[in-house]
């Protein structure tokens, strides 16, 4: 495998933090890029897509390859992908190029690369895209105006593109519930601190 | 007996002078509550309110009294179709608005309700906690201050400590409040909260941005409630549980910029608030953005 | 004799009537005097660690302290309006009675006052209610109103009745155009500050309990049902020990009114009961709570039926003259009026209206013990201000405390002194 550059190692190193931190865990802190700007995609900056370690450029491995378009459970490589996302009707080369496997291609065979993968989403779910852009759907950090700077996510920072479906978490804590003076048991408290932690 | 029949025109004037005398005096120098003191009273007030916090927590702090921001009309929005009943946006509000640990404050309160029932506070549970959310058969519903356009409690305050500021927050003066609770009776969302002892926010977790109106230290026997963030609002960022939400199911933004994506769910989905048979016009929207 | 000599005896005379007693007296001084240090210290513990120390937590803001108040407003408010039968009736001790149903409505007031004093979280920030150097937010809140007319009733009634007595005392008529326009306006304002009271819990659209057009009426009568009833023990009391004469009649008119004021009173609260079941809301779910208990939460339920017990058997025990021509039903009727009527307005007012809160969270509240004891001093300095006013005001009404008497009990009593000169 050729080596990778330091500073991409670091950009995916990165970015997989933060998938994995909204894949498993859905937690906070956004990541710090440049702003995005309302208006057309090219004006659109956007964090790097959340990479696994290591996996990028895809042609790292499979420039050397023969594309197979077998419809197939792929069994050596990727196998760690188990695809839930339309999986009856779609396999991984309707999204991935075939032929050039660092981009991805809409249905109409139009190549489109990661770090705008989400006008491949958008394909079905353009009502998510319409939402997106308005800045209404997805997770959005910066400044409240309109033309503020607003820190917008990929489709794929948050939803895993081969089994988007969130799971579920855990919840932090529920309030305690109110209580009487001097009911608090686990932790009495003193008349300088009542109900308090010792 | 001494003759006491002087003019008593003069002594009424005299009398009549005096006291408006004295109680222009009083009035003008005497203590007021922040909706009416002069600015230059403010810096002074602000500059003390910085001292004294900074020698309790141990850190500089300082107090914004930024004003609003003119043209400017706060609004907030919350899809329902999305919120997972996490809670995050409890905590994350919790430390950004310094409220108190101990005994325990939040401003937000996440109900779990039943998808079969809708939306029904009488059947609501606050207090849910299973392993994982969210649960099957359930929507999760926050609620917070809703910044109502017509508030009730803004009304019944005997003292005037609370009021609705030009860009829509509803603010309380916590050097005004007498803690009558007034408020806390008439709001119809559980939204005000009361400091029934002296609020214990540990000195290494104090957020010491603060804002004059909004997450600055609270006395004790005062009520507090969410500001919409002021002290971020007010200096272009948005609220924490904004931000904060793993799922962005809240957003937050102007309602008189076309622009906004308050604007945008208001015009594209379906959108409600709540209790609006109460007629407080809330500036909190709820939607399916499904 | 000069005006500073006249009050200097007046001062001394009342004094010397307030020091003395008998045992029972000095016990009862001595049981409200303790109750008094007792309420001191636990409001300076409340004031050392704030609000916490009593049972009120967000979900249940307002309780003992608020009820207490909303009570004792309707008891200030009914010892006024007790001057109306008086006159309609020609009772022949209206004088006193008007001056005595006053002083009652004095210390109810400044039970009231109390109360709201220990119930604010900042009462170091009092002033701030007191325009000008407060703001008063009136005509919007109604709690500026309920200070206003509370204020105002305070001091009209005070007036009044200090008026009458000093004049008494120093033997001179009262002012006819001071104390009958006062008189006159006390008797609305008795219904005014009752009704502003209601209004404070009727307005607020948050609580569906509350927010019934049938609460200030139903306040009002409960209120001139159970607020005589005080009145009825003392005048009582007065008759049996002092020189103080009131027919029979008068006692049982009294009570009859009180009979007709409880059939309204639950005649209300029928029909609150009615429409809550039968219309069967969300909203039925306080009443519920009230009366039946929701889910596990069934602390209120026996509170809820003693009061319909004490109130059905007080009407029936005075609404039947052979009853309430009978000393002792009379008089259980007062303190089963009195009882019924305070767990209603106390407890069935303030808890149901809060309980479940807005979002359906339901926390039992009851009051904790520094409560209860702030509360019961609270009540002891009420008592005793009425108990340390009568002491002085039946000896003037009845004649034998004048600036140019001996006081009772002296050596040289019934017997006029020499005049002094006059300065």
């Amino acid at each position: 495998m050729k080596r990778l550059p330091r500073e991409r190692a670091a950009a995916a190193a990165l970015a997989l933090l933060l998938g994995a931190a909204f894949q498993a865990r859905a937690q906070a802190d956004p990541p710090t890029t440049p702003p995005a700007k309302a208006g057309g995609d090219e004006r659109l900056e956007l964090p790097p897509p959340p990479f696994t370690e290591g996996i990028f450029p895809c042609s790292g491995c499979h420039a050397d390859r023969k594309p197979d378009p077998t419809r197939r459970v792929l069994k050596d490589m990727h196998d760690d992908i188990q695809l839930r996302h339309d999986e009856q009707h779609r396999w991984c080369l309707d999204c991935h190029d075939a032929n050039d496997r660092d981009l991805l291609h809409l249905a109409s065979g139009e190549k489109v690369p990661f770090e705008r993968s989400y006008l491949l989403c958008g394909q079905c779910h353009g009502e998510k895209l319409r939402d997106w852009r308005a800045g209404v759907h997805g997770k959005r950090t910066g400044e409240w105006r309109s033309d503020g700077q607003k820190r917008y996510l990929l489709c794929a920072h948050c939803h895993n593109p081969h089994q988007p479906r969130f799971r579920s978490i855990e919840p932090k804590p529920a309030p305690l519930r109110p209580e009487r003076p001097g009911a608090h048991t686990a932790s009495a408290g003193t008349s300088t601190n009542p109900g308090g932690r010792p | 007996m001494s003759d006491d029949r002087q003019p008593s025109s003069r002594r009424r004037f005299l009398g009549s002078a005096a006291g408006a005398s004295a109680a222009f005096i009083v009035t003008a120098c005497g203590p007021k509550r922040l909706f009416e003191v002069p600015s230059e009273r403010l810096r002074k007030q602000v500059a003390e309110l910085e001292r004294d916090y900074s020698t309790k927590y141990g850190r500089p702090v300082t107090v914004a009294d930024t004003p609003a921001r003119p043209g400017v009309r706060f609004a907030y929005a919350l899809d329902i179709s999305r919120c997972i009943g996490c809670r995050r946006c409890v905590y994350a509000c919790a430390e950004e608005n310094n409220l108190s640990r101990d005994p325990q404050i939040h401003w937000i309160r996440v109900l779990q309700m039943d998808k079969e029932k809708g939306v029904d506070f009488a059947h609501a549970d606050g207090y849910y906690q299973p392993k994982e959310v969210p649960q099957e058969g359930h929507f999760y519903v926050p609620v917070s201050c809703q910044q109502c356009e017509n508030p009730p409690c803004t009304k019944v305050c005997p003292v005037g400590a609370t009021w609705k500021e030009p860009d829509g927050i509803v603010v309380v003066d916590y050097d005004w409040c007498i803690g009558c609770r007034y408020c806390m009776a008439a709001c119809p969302y559980g939204a005000r909260h009361f400091n029934w002892a002296e609020p214990g926010v540990p000195r290494d977790q104090l957020n010491p941005a603060t804002h004059l109106l909004g997450n600055r230290p609270r006395p004790k026997g005062v009520v507090e409630k969410c500001t919409f963030c002021i002290q971020r609002t007010r200096a272009g960022r948005y609220p924490a549980c904004v931000e904060v939400c793993p799922v962005g199911a809240r957003k937050f933004g102007d309602l008189l910029d076309p622009q906004s994506e308050i604007r945008y769910i208001l015009e594209h989905k379906r959108v409600l608030v709540l209790k609006e048979d109460l007629n407080t016009v809330p500036r909190f929207f709820y939607f399916y953005a499904t | 004799m000069s005006t500073v000599r006249l009050f200097s005896r007046f001062a001394t005379g009342s004094l010397r009537l307030v020091l003395r007693g008998n045992a029972v007296y000095w016990g009862w001084l001595g049981l409200l005097g303790a109750l008094v240090v007792s309420g001191v210290l636990a409001y300076a513990q409340q004031l050392r660690q704030g609000l916490v120390v009593t049972a009120m937590r967000d979900q249940v803001s307002w309780g003992f302290y608020i009820g207490n108040f909303t009570f004792l407003v309707g008891v200030a408010a009914a010892a006024v309006v007790l001057v109306i039968p008086a006159y309609v009736y020609d009772w022949k001790p209206i004088r006193q009675i008007v001056v005595y149903g006053e002083l009652l409505a004095v210390s109810a007031i400044v039970m009231c006052l109390l109360f709201v004093f220990v119930d604010i979280g900042r009462p170091d920030r009092f002033w701030h209610l007191l325009p000008p150097l407060g703001h008063l937010n009136f005509p919007s809140s109604l709690l500026a109103w309920d200070v206003l007319v509370l204020n105002v009733y305070f001091v009209v009634n005070l007036a009044v009745v200090t008026h009458i007595l000093y004049r008494a005392f120093s033997g001179q008529p009262y002012i006819r155009s001071f104390v009958v326009p006062l008189v006159l306006l006390s008797i609305p304002m008795a219904v005014g500050i009752h009704t502003v009271t209601a209004f404070l819990y009727n307005g607020l659209a948050a609580r569906p309990y509350w927010n019934s057009s049938i609460l200030a009426p139903q306040f009002l009568a409960s209120a001139f049902c159970s607020g005589p009833a005080i009145l009825l023990i003392v005048l009582q009391l007065l008759r049996r020990f002092t020189r103080f004469e009131i027919d029979d009649a008068a006692i049982w008119k009294i009570a009859e009114l009180m009979a007709y004021a409880m059939f309204l009173n639950l005649f209300l609260h029928g029909a609150e009961a009615f429409k809550e079941y039968y219309s069967d809301t969300e909203h039925l779910l306080y009443t519920r709570y009230w009366f039946q208990g929701l889910g596990g939460h069934r602390a209120m339920v026996p509170y809820a039926w003693a009061a319909v017990a004490l109130n059905v058997s007080s009407f029936v025990l005075f609404i039947l003259p052979a009853a309430r021509r009978h000393p002792v039903l009379l008089n259980l009727g007062c303190l089963a009026i009195y009882a019924g009527v305070y767990i209603d307005k106390g407890m069935g007012l303030i808890i149901p209206g809060l309980t479940p809160d807005t979002l359906g969270d339901i926390y039992e509240y009851a009051p904790s013990l520094a409560e209860l004891r702030v509360a019961a001093g609270v009540f002891a300095v009420g008592f005793l201000v009425f108990t340390l006013m009568l002491k002085v005001a039946v000896p003037i009404a009845l004649g034998e405390f004048r600036f140019d008497r001996a006081l009772p009990g002296d050596t040289l009593e019934g017997l006029p002194l020499q005049q002094r000169a006059v300065a």
